[in-house]
Formats: structure tokens, C-alpha cells, sequence
């Protein structure tokens, strides 16, 4: 059955009495059209002041070109074990900055979430501390820490830990503060102290939520991992940038890939155990 | 309830908690192991850092500049000795964010509803952007900076170029994992009214997409705002250079003032797009 369809007068009485619903949305759309100049304005903007040319642009594309010519096939060049070995280091870095960042992060969360500390000026101090470490990018980290343990791996590894402790005492003091309320209140109301309030009203509840983000940033830091070697901090990157300096593109090719194929499998192994942590809660 | 009954539920009690018990221990056994092989991987070494630690709060100290109330104008000046070049490059970095965040977001908008499940093309098509998509997201954007820099040169285009690709993987994904959530009873009336893919992904599509869009480019905006800063140590643009050239040769000054500079600018950009994204994703619910 169709609905019955208004005739041309009934149209008219209904855009004579509600002319609102039939105007067409001018404001929105000028805002819109404006947004959207604006954006692509700046965009201009940033184009020319960053010397950006059709003529490098076109060159460096045809160079590029060749270059993925010269990327095939990958190969190893009788490399291949230090390579292993080398992302082996990758990821023994993220494992390490990643389980530090945690158990850095996991005491100073509760410090930072509203429901545990209610002292607004002692979470704000702490809030704001993590935003300091979180702002300093991982290379960063990287050639500070250098200067105290020397080059290798060891400084990407803190450098890792550094830089996650920020983000995850964010991410951990946001969990603490949505959890629900009522279990720690039942604890306090059976007498617990404000200790076990924090042990089994609050750890309890957060702490899949917690691992599954550690999982995360681990991926993550797979990633992160992979580069901090262009300072000189360990791992796969080193290679990397040594090889493309020298030019030597079918041996970045098969990095590449390496990493690639490593960034899948942990992404794959992460992905499972993240959803086997939260799969009951959330689902 | 009868005494064996109540023996029952407790031996089951018991063996629950039993079994959560040997799972808890079993998981603790596997991460000290996997510790303790990342630990040799990495060549920790915790005797190095303690003897070193004092170190890094030496260094930390080092860097700190010499503010004395007495001449706090004199000294700002002096510890701020090059601002109009360190501002004009904080000012290439944020633009390197924004030209690349905007190329990224351009590309992985394109790229999205090809790589959605619900209004892909085609298995094929999917599949290869999807990839395409991997790819750029994997490839770490210092590294494409590294390649790039060889074939155009050195400069700032570098870096745009650089994390314009690295931000179309990573927004591509978002950005079709929106529209795979999407409510499909738009796009089904809309097809069956006999409307074309273009006219579809307007109409029905895009009104239920676009706020969470948004909110995902403000929050890779961020994020490149961080990784422009860092660019420049591979001669990809803006202050990064300056950084490192301050670090390496030991200006312990301009360490921090520069360090200090990114980590205001980064900590107001994240201000700024969290109060747009809840003001954008606020007013919708």
C-alpha cells in the first residue's frame, strides 16, 4: 500500500503554514561554503610557504618511480640474520618500553582520577605532568636518553617507556574515573578502608580495560620501534636508514616487508587477545 | 540446602577459583619469560641506568636555563635569543600538520568507501585499497620522510608529502570503520528509489558520517603536530633540525627553550581539538 500522495493544493497550505520546513538551509550552507574555503585557503597558504612546486613535485615523483623500479625484487644481500636479529631488538624494545610505561603509569593513574584522589589541586599537578612527558615525541626521548646510557637499544627502550608513561597514565586515570562507583561504595559501606576501596571496588573492574589498552599501545610501539633507530637508539631502523642513504632499495624493500609482515602478526595475536580481555565485558 | 549440596557448591567454588588461580599464574609465567627475552633482545641493562641516572638529572639540570628573578627580562631574552627564527619554524611545523593532515584526510576520505564492507564496489577493490591503505599506515611517516627525501629533495614539501600518506592509511581505516557502522536503511531506500553510487554515498552515507570524520582528522591533526616537529631530523622540515642540531652539539639552552616551545604548542593544539571534537560530537547526542 502506498502512502497517498498530497495534491498541489495541500502542498501549498503546508508551505504556507510551516515556511520554515520548506526554505531552503541558506545559513547552513553559507557556513559550510565558508568552512570549507577556509580550509582549502590555509591550505594555499601552507603550500606556497612550504615551497611546494608542480616542477620537484613531477621529478620527484618520476624519481620515486624509478626507485620502486629499483626496489624489486626484494632481497636480503646474505643479510638476513643480523636483520632477524635486528627486529628481534625491535621488538624486545617495544616489550620492554611498553611493560615499563605500565607499571610506571598503573600507580600514577589512581593518583590521577578524580574518584581516588578527590584533591583537585594534587590531580591536576599529576594530569598536567603526564601532558608534559606525553608532548615530547619518542625520538625525542630517544636522544635524551642517549646522552645517559649511551647508543643501542637500551635508550629506545626508555625512550619508549618514557613517552607511553604519558599516554598511558591518561589513558588509565580516564578508565578509573568511568568506572561505576557502586562496588567501591559497597566496600566502604562494609567497613573496607580507602585502600581496599581502590583493590576490590575499583581494580577489579578496570583492569581488562586496562591490559586491553597496554595490548594497544603495544602495536603501536611496533611501530614506534621500528624508527627509533634513526637516532641511533637500536633496532631495525638503524638498517633502514643506513640503507637508504647508501641507496640500497631492493634491501629496504625486503625491511620493508619484514616489518610489515611483523606489524600484521602482532596486530593479529594483539587483536585476539584484546577481544578475549574485553569481549565479555563489553559485548 | 542439604549439607552434601552445600559440599558440592563449594567444591566447585574452590575449583573455580582454583582454575583462575593456575590461568593468572600461567599468564604471570609467560610475561616473565617473554620479559626476560625482550630484556636480552634489548640489552637492558638496570645497573647502567642506576649508575647513570644522575645523568639525566644532571642533564635535565643542564639544560635548564639560568632565570634569576632579578633580571628575568634579561634572561628570558637571552635563553629566547632566537625566537623569530624558532617561531617561524614552529610555524612551518604546525602548517606542515595542517597541509598534511588535510591531503590525508582528502586521500582516506576517497579511499574509505572503497575499503567499507557495506558500500564497497567490489570483493577485489576492497581488497587491494584495503592493503593500499595497510601499507601507508605500517610504513612509519619518518621512514617515508627518509625515501622522500632522497627523491625530491630536502625541504618542508617533504615532510607534507610524507605525512599526507602515512595519515591517508591511517584515516582510510577510521574512516571506513564509520562507515561500516553506519544505519543501512538511508542507502537501502535510497537504492531502491533508484539512486546512483555518487548520489547514495551523498545522501545517505555522508549526513551519518561526516561529525565522526571530523573528530578523527582533529585527532590525527594532533598527532602530526607531534611528527612534524620530529621531521626535521631527517632534513624533512621544520624545527625538528634546530632540535637535533641543539641536542647533538650540546646548546643546552636552546635545548629547552626549543623543547619547551613544542611542548606548549602540542599541549594547546590538544586542548584546542578536544574541545572542538566534544563540541562536535556533543551536539549531535
Amino acid at each position: 500500500m502506498s502512502p497517498p500522495t498530497p495534491s498541489p493544493a495541500e502542498i501549498a497550505a503546508l508551505r504556507q503554514r510551516y515556511p520554515e520546513c520548506f526554505r531552503p538551509a541558506r545559513r547552513a550552507h553559507v557556513l559550510a561554503g565558508l568552512a570549507v574555503a577556509g580550509l582549502v585557503a590555509l591550505a594555499a597558504y601552507a603550500m606556497v610557504r612550504l615551497d611546494f612546486s608542480a616542477a620537484r613535485l613531477l621529478a620527484g615523483l618520476g624519481r620515486l618511480g624509478e626507485f620502486s623500479l629499483l626496489m624489486l625484487p626484494p632481497e636480503a644481500g646474505g643479510r638476513g640474520w643480523v636483520f632477524l636479529h635486528a627486529l628481534a631488538e625491535t621488538l624486545g624494545i617495544a616489550f620492554i618500553g611498553t611493560l615499563a610505561a605500565a607499571c610506571l603509569a598503573f600507580p600514577v593513574a589512581f593518583l590521577a582520577a578524580r574518584n581516588v584522589v578527590p584533591n583537585p589541586f594534587a590531580h591536576f599537578a599529576v594530569r598536567r605532568g603526564l601532558d608534559v612527558v606525553r608532548s615530547v615525541d619518542v625520538l625525542i626521548w630517544a636522544l635524551i636518553w642517549i646522552n645517559v646510557v649511551g647508543l643501542g637499544p637500551f635508550a629506545g627502550a626508555l625512550a619508549i617507556a618514557c613517552s607511553d608513561f604519558g599516554a598511558l597514565g591518561k589513558l588509565f586515570s580516564e578508565a578509573v574515573e568511568t568506572v561505576d562507583g557502586k562496588a567501591g561504595e559497597g566496600v566502604s559501606a562494609s567497613g573496607g578502608a580507602e585502600l581496599h576501596r581502590i583493590r576490590f571496588g575499583i581494580v577489579p573492574a578496570v583492569l581488562p580495560v586496562l591490559g586491553s589498552q597496554v595490548l594497544y599501545l603495544f602495536e603501536s610501539n611496533t611501530r614506534s620501534a621500528t624508527i627509533i633507530g634513526i637516532v641511533g637508539a637500536g633496532g631495525i631502523g638503524q638498517y633502514l636508514t643506513e640503507l637508504i642513504r647508501v641507496l640500497e632499495l631492493r634491501q629496504v624493500a625486503f625491511l620493508i616487508l619484514m616489518i610489515l609482515v611483523t606489524v600484521a602478526g602482532i596486530d593479529a595475536v594483539s587483536g585476539r587477545l584484546r577481544r578475549a580481555l574485553i569481549g565479555g565485558a563489553a559485548r | 540446602m542439604s549439607p552434601d549440596r552445600a559440599a558440592a557448591l563449594a567444591g566447585a567454588y574452590d575449583g573455580a577459583a582454583a582454575a583462575t588461580r593456575r590461568r593468572a599464574w600461567l599468564g604471570l609465567a609467560v610475561l616473565v619469560v617473554l620479559t626476560a627475552l625482550a630484556a636480552r633482545a634489548a640489552e637492558v641493562r638496570p645497573w647502567l641506568l642506576a649508575a647513570n641516572l644522575g645523568k639525566f638529572t644532571a642533564y635535565i639540570a643542564q639544560i635548564l636555563p639560568p632565570l634569576t628573578l632579578g633580571h628575568l627580562r634579561g634572561d628570558l631574552a637571552e635563553w629566547y635569543w632566537g625566537w623569530p627564527k624558532w617561531l617561524a619554524l614552529l610555524g612551518e611545523t604546525l602548517l606542515m600538520a595542517y597541509l598534511g593532515t588535510l591531503l590525508g584526510a582528502v586521500g582516506g576520505f576517497l579511499l574509505c568507501f572503497s575499503a567499507a564492507a557495506n558500500v564497497t564496489q567490489g570483493r577485489t577493490v576492497r581488497f587491494l585499497v584495503r592493503r593500499g591503505l595497510e601499507f601507508g599506515r605500517t610504513v612509519p611517516e619518518i621512514v617515508f620522510a627518509l625515501i622522500f627525501v632522497i627523491a625530491f629533495g630536502l625541504g618542508p614539501m617533504v615532510g607534507v608529502l610524507a605525512i599526507a600518506i602515512h595519515s591517508t592509511g591511517a584515516l582510510g581505516k577510521l574512516f571506513s570503520e564509520v562507515v561500516e557502522n553506519i544505519d543501512m536503511k538511508p542507502v537501502e531506500s535510497l537504492t531502491a528509489a533508484g539512486a546512483g553510487r555518487i548520489e547514495i554515498l551523498r545522501f545517505a552515507v555522508l549526513p551519518q558520517v561526516l561529525s565522526n570524520f571530523v573528530s578523527y582528522g582533529l585527532l590525527r591533526f594532533e598527532i602530526n603536530v607531534r611528527g612534524a616537529g620530529v621531521m626535521g631530523f631527517v632534513g624533512a622540515g621544520g624545527i625538528g633540525q634546530e632540535l637535533l642540531v641543539a641536542i647533538r652539539n650540546f646548546y643546552y639552552a636552546d635545548v629547552s627553550a626549543i623543547l619547551v616551545l613544542v611542548m606548549l604548542t602540542v599541549m594547546a593544539i590538544d586542548l584546542g581539538t578536544e574541545r572542538l571534537r566534544h563540541r562536535l560530537l556533543g551536539g549531535l547526542r
